[in-house]
């Protein structure tokens, strides 16, 4: 058993010291060559992406962007993409199949921004792409959900062959307070709803969502990044390693079985079709 | 003896559908006020007669008055919900909606034609935990992309959802990409897969399967969007504009081919399928 509660795990990956898509970029990969845009309508911040050598080999790398002060969170939204930020991390990725490099993306976001122009500019509709092609990718994508994995604006950057989580990360179907807020219509008990929404890395690695837990210094990675930096890295080449001996179509169908038996389990089979 | 089989499954639809209508019927409209016969109502398929105001209605009424009679075959239809999170007063209440509705879960699937042409349905009917989306319901739509890859036919999905169902947590989140998934490689295959948004269209099922249509259609005046008005409002700090999110508002921004109203979906999904008659099938 874990020695923090649920509600203490939420505390510690929204935690402002705990490194960022832009530190894991800094620490792990080399010659990172940014990416920007979506060639249709803006540049969006809350996603930070484009090319870097990891251990020599270059990637594709993609994350989402919280900022480190007031005026850096204001331009990235505190995290929360819009349409335009997804149908960037689309490009980038449709490039990545293309130069046949693998994906890494570093997931970290409340959710999606629910703002008037992103809804404007088909928010939805950015997202359901972004799933969509995702699933279909013939290069190895990995991701790692290093805080707040929050909603549909998270999932959109990790359908992806591994979906690993630093130790005190959370992922679900929505922030807690929202959860409370819809569930309760009361966002104040939101530490209720961390008991049993089951959003931390060990219940999702039970639930078979994420396929491997990686381990944080004592107190939490920003206590030690440098720890931090170490083990993303060896998962990282670790998985590297094992989805290189898929080529091509067996990567998307690995990815596509995995997605598709999720829940799967839990709903009994009908009868046989007509 | 198969005529025998298809009578009576109609009289199931039937009588599912009268069920339906039920609980859909009303006199007073709840958006203009105006008093009309309930017959009135039913006619127009619960279309207000004076302001044209589209009341919800259930998968079953809905299915019959798209399919050409005799053709319902439902499909999956013992998928009921999982309870992965053990969520306090989660299965009470799923019986309690099972008992009211006569719907195992929020969608219903079937096979059927349209003006002669056979196609596979889902429709999500709202009175099921606001259409909402967990593992029954992704799984339901999965099995229905699956089985119209199988036997080559055209998917036809009616979406009405709240989103992402609360009560199943992440399991009902990874319903997102299993169905956007399912959908891709039925399209990739050649299927052709027609979206038709009703209101309300929402959360999860907007950001997944119901945004991934060749053909993207919506019923009158639907809310349809990722965020709901509310939560925009409350992040943004000020009023939404009227018809925000509405269907004519997604129809003028682009991301809608056309606005059909009730009474001419059979009439016009039996021309689109009529249109792809060969299919893009490999």
């Amino acid at each position: 058993m874990s020695k923090y509660t649920p509600e203490e795990k939420v505390k510690i990956a929204r935690h402002p010291g705990r490194p960022g898509t832009a530190d894991f970029i800094d620490a792990l990969f080399t010659e990172f060559f940014e990416q920007g845009g979506d060639r249709q309508c803006r540049e969006d911040g809350s996603i930070l992406g484009g090319i870097a050598r990891f251990h020599g080999r270059p990637v594709t790398v993609i994350g989402h962007r919280k900022g480190k002060n007031l005026e850096e969170n204001l331009h990235c939204s505190f995290g929360m993409p819009g349409p335009e930020g997804y149908r960037k991390a689309q490009r980038l990725m449709r490039q990545a199949e293309k130069f046949g490099r693998p994906i890494i993306t570093f997931i970290d976001t409340p959710g999606a921004y629910p703002g008037k122009e992103a809804e404007e500019r088909g928010q939805g509709e950015a997202i359901a792409q972004s799933l969509a092609l995702m699933s279909s990718l013939t290069v190895p994508v990995i991701a790692i959900v290093t805080g707040e994995g929050g909603s549909g604006g998270a999932l959109a950057l990790a359908v992806a062959n591994r979906v690993l989580m630093l130790e005190h990360a959370v992922y679900s179907v929505l922030s807690p307070e929202g959860f409370a807020s819809i569930l309760w219509k009361d966002a104040s008990r939101s530490g209720e709803a961390c008991s049993v929404m089951k959003l931390t890395a060990q219940d999702l690695r039970r639930g078979g969502i994420v396929q491997g837990v990686l381990k944080e210094p004592e107190g939490g990675a920003h206590t030690d990044w440098a720890a931090t930096f170490r083990t993303v890295d060896a998962a990282l080449r670790k998985e590297l390693a094992s989805l290189d001996k898929l080529k091509g179509p067996a990567l998307a169908q690995q990815r596509y079985e995995m997605f598709r038996a999720m829940g799967q389990n839990l709903a009994p089979a009908g009868k046989e079709d007509p | 003896m198969n005529r025998f089989f298809a009578q009576r499954r109609d009289r199931l639809l039937t009588y599912q559908a009268m069920r339906d209508k039920k609980i859909a019927r009303r006199t007073a409209c709840p958006a203009c006020g105006a008093e009309s016969e309930s017959q009135d109502w039913h006619n127009k398929g619960q279309v207000c007669p004076r302001c044209g105001y589209h009341a919800p209605i259930g998968a079953y009424y809905r299915l019959e008055m798209i399919l050409d009679q005799g053709t319902f075959q439902e499909l999956e239809e013992k998928l009921s919900p999982a309870d992965p999170l053990d969520f306090p007063g989660y299965a009470e209440k799923v019986r309690r909606l099972e008992e009211e509705t006569g719907l195992r879960d929020a969608a219903v699937a079937a096979l059927g034609k349209v003006q002669g042409r056979k196609a596979v349905f889902a429709v999500l009917d709202s009175r099921f935990f606001m259409g909402s989306m967990g593992t029954a319901v992704g799984e339901k739509i999965a099995r229905c992309a699956e089985y119209a890859t199988k036997h080559k036919l055209p998917l036809i999905i009616f979406s009405a959802s709240g989103g992402a169902r609360m009560q199943e947590g992440i399991f009902s989140l990874m319903q997102m990409a299993k169905t956007a998934a399912a959908i891709q490689r039925f399209q990739d295959k050649g299927g052709l897969y027609i979206s038709c948004l009703t209101h309300p269209t929402t959360g999860g099922v907007t950001a997944s399967f119901a945004s991934l249509g060749d053909i993207m259609l919506a019923e009158p005046g639907a809310l349809i969007g990722f965020a709901g008005p509310r939560v925009i409002e409350q992040t943004i700090g000020e009023k939404l504009p009227e018809g925000f999110q509405r269907s004519e508002y997604l129809l003028d921004h682009g991301f809608l081919d056309q606005i059909v109203p009730r009474t001419q979906w059979r009439q016009v999904l039996g021309r689109l399928l009529a249109l792809h008659d060969k299919g893009g099938w490999a």
